[in-house]
């Protein structure tokens, strides 16, 4: 993991309040108010038409907000064209100006401050060296590779030296491999220029990857705004949960429900006390239990642990480096997915032998039924 | 079936071959008999001499008909190119009902009789009281030309990804600055194309510049009248070799810059990862 180089400030940059978006009756934002700090990465994740790139389009200025207000740095943007906000974008397409080379479409933008020469040259090839695009500046925009074009677009943007730059799933058309390496890139580029950035993606492991803050959005609203640790290990609600990766959940009674803890009885857990969260309210007197696939361990011969399940394994599957093993818990109406690496031969565990898992019982997350 | 099959591959370039003699040959002969020092048409030639492209520029008919038929030709091709430009943009950039009708309503010219067109025009023109001149010419022209400058328009502004003018907005450009910097450099070459090949159209046409022409003769008009006369048939093959020289030039530039717009124009971004 990529630790943060420079320590983020509490200053808030991006203000959203109250904003809505309403297209007629359908509502593609529905009342989200977010607070994005200056020099956070920041990501808005959620599956296709949760309202993300509305907000990042808002932000930018390419939409108005049906009501509610934006802020970037303390100034309102209500009637402020895009032309004249602080914040840059990076398109999904990139939108490279096909009929100009790399240089041009990186001082596209510059012409208007009207620099002297020098300065512009000077500022282009910066930008050029940010993006590790050095010598391709009389490259034309339709001799790149896609991952050549989305440094442009990168170049482009960074030029400006914007308060906020804004990521419209930048790495959704580039395959897998450069994708990873450029995630690392624009986590690593993000620190060495220190602006905000605000990437919108429906990969919740880019999210988790690269962003100091998370928030999940479902159906215009956010449900979760939190850092990638918190969001993954204490998802808010089942659909969070879901979305972030496996998640296995079992029904719980609510036993007893402090301030700060609950206490539930489970049929495969037993009764097991976890921390409340934050956002939990109580609806009658269920709620579910969940744990991540690879929070379970195999135990292995006459190894016992503390806290373990009985069952049987019902499924095997092999991914190369893990297995997925599906286990049947009596008492549980749904099996148990459970990831284990194959260091200790867990693609070999035959499918009907019994098994136990150890879990670690700050691995359980309460959530709201 | 297998029958077809084994005589077919064998037959299918002599036909190809067979095809195009077909359809070229009478082209070619054309610029062969503009230089044979005899009248007539007819092989052997007798001798070769450019005698017959000389007379041209001395023809004053043909002068004025060569002006007339430029006048026609620019007036027509800007106009339709133009009307061309807000219909394409509106069929490529906008989703409405009727947005299909209207489109095959534009194209349709291209297949109607050209008589028949060119005949109801005229009852028209006579209806308006307009008095037949090279502006109604021009009105003719633009009627048939617009189809031709559709298909080029649309080809080049198809595509055309909005997201290119937001990135100049976002970059601090002003609309008028983004028109200029980012829109009309993009559909410029498909701009030219369409002038090009709406000229190119105008130039050639006869049946509707002849219904709809006052005194005034365009070039095919004046090539008309020329054939009765069997002594001018070589001035006249020496003519149509140039015209159809014009023609080619003009109508492979046009189509050089139609598709050097719609590569433009579309702005493969990512899907060329």
């Amino acid at each position: 993991m990529l630790e943060r180089v420079q320590s983020q400030s509490d200053r808030t940059m991006i203000e959203i309040r109250d904003v809505t978006r309403s297209y007629g009756s359908f509502k593609a934002l529905d009342n989200a108010s977010l607070a994005i700090r200056e020099g956070e990465f920041f990501s808005l994740l959620g599956p296709s038409g949760c309202g993300k790139t509305t907000l990042l389009r808002m932000i930018a200025g390419f939409d108005a907000p049906t009501s509610g207000s934006i802020a970037v740095d303390g100034q309102p943007m209500d009637g402020i064209p895009a032309n004249r906000r602080p914040t840059n974008m990076v398109f999904q397409s990139y939108a490279i100006f096909p009929h100009l080379n790399v240089e041009q479409n990186v001082a596209y933008g510059l012409k208007r401050l009207k620099l002297d020469a020098g300065e512009e040259r000077r500022r282009v090839e910066e930008a050029l060296v940010q993006v590790s695009l050095t010598g391709l500046g009389k490259r034309r925009a339709t001799e790149l590779s896609g991952g050549q074009r989305q440094r442009v677009a990168l170049a482009r943007a960074l030029v400006m030296r914007p308060k906020v730059l804004l990521l419209d799933e930048p790495l959704s058309a580039l395959d897998k491999k450069l994708r990873e390496q450029m995630q690392v890139e624009l986590r690593r580029l993000q620190q060495a220029v220190g602006i905000t950035f605000v990437l919108v993606t429906h990969d919740q492991y880019e999210a988790l990857a690269m962003s100091d803050r998370i928030a999940v959005m479902f159906g215009g609203r956010i449900a979760q705004v939190a850092s990638p640790k918190e969001i993954y290990q204490r998802p808010v609600n089942r659909q969070v949960a879901d979305f972030l990766g496996g998640m296995n959940f079992v029904k719980a009674e609510i036993v007893e429900e402090n301030g700060a803890s609950l206490v539930l009885d489970t049929l495969g857990f037993g009764r097991v006390r976890t921390d409340k969260p934050k956002a939990f309210v109580r609806n009658g007197g269920a709620a579910t239990l969940g744990i991540r696939p690879e929070r379970l361990r195999v135990l292995w011969d006459n190894a016992t642990a503390k806290f373990e399940v009985a069952g049987k394994v019902v499924e095997r599957h092999y991914f190369g480096e893990i297995t997925h093993l599906i286990v049947e818990i009596p008492g549980l109406e749904k099996p148990l997915s459970v990831t284990e690496t194959n260091d200790f031969g867990a693609d070999d565990i035959p499918v009907g032998a019994p098994i136990r898992l150890a879990y670690d019982p700050e691995a359980l997350v309460a959530m709201a039924d | 079936m297998t029958a077809i099959k084994r005589f077919l591959p064998g037959w299918l370039p002599s036909y190809a071959v067979l095809y195009l003699l077909f359809l070229y040959l009478p082209v070619i002969f054309l610029p062969i008999f503009s230089i044979n020092t005899a009248a007539t048409p007819k092989f052997p030639l007798s001798g070769v001499t450019l005698h017959w492209y000389e007379d041209l520029p001395h023809t004053p008919a043909l002068i004025d008909a060569t002006w007339n038929s430029l006048m026609v030709g620019v007036s027509a091709s800007i106009l339709s190119t133009v009307l061309g430009i807000l219909a394409a943009r509106s069929i490529t950039r906008y989703r409405y009902p009727g947005r299909r009708a209207i489109n095959g309503l534009i194209m349709a010219p291209l297949v109607l009789p050209e008589v028949i067109v060119a005949i109801s025009m005229l009852l028209v023109m006579l209806q308006l009281g307009l008095s037949l001149s090279l502006f109604t010419v021009v009105l003719g022209h633009v009627l048939v030309c617009i189809p031709y400058s559709m298909t080029v328009l649309t080809s080049g502004f198809e595509g055309f990804d909005r997201s290119l003018e937001e990135a100049s907005a976002d970059l601090g450009e002003s609309a008028f600055g983004t028109f200029r910097r980012v829109t009309l450099p993009m559909v410029a070459p498909a701009i030219i194309s369409s002038l090009l090949v709406c000229f190119t159209i105008s130039l050639d046409e006869f049946i509707i510049a002849f219904f709809l022409t006052g005194t005034e003769a365009t070039l095919p008009i004046y090539i008309w009248g020329q054939l009765r006369f069997a002594a001018k048939l070589p001035g006249v093959l020496a003519l149509g070799t140039l015209l159809l020289f014009a023609s080619f030039v003009l109508m492979t530039t046009a189509e050089i810059l139609r598709r050097r717009a719609a590569r433009r124009t579309q702005n493969e971004g990512g899907l060329h990862a």
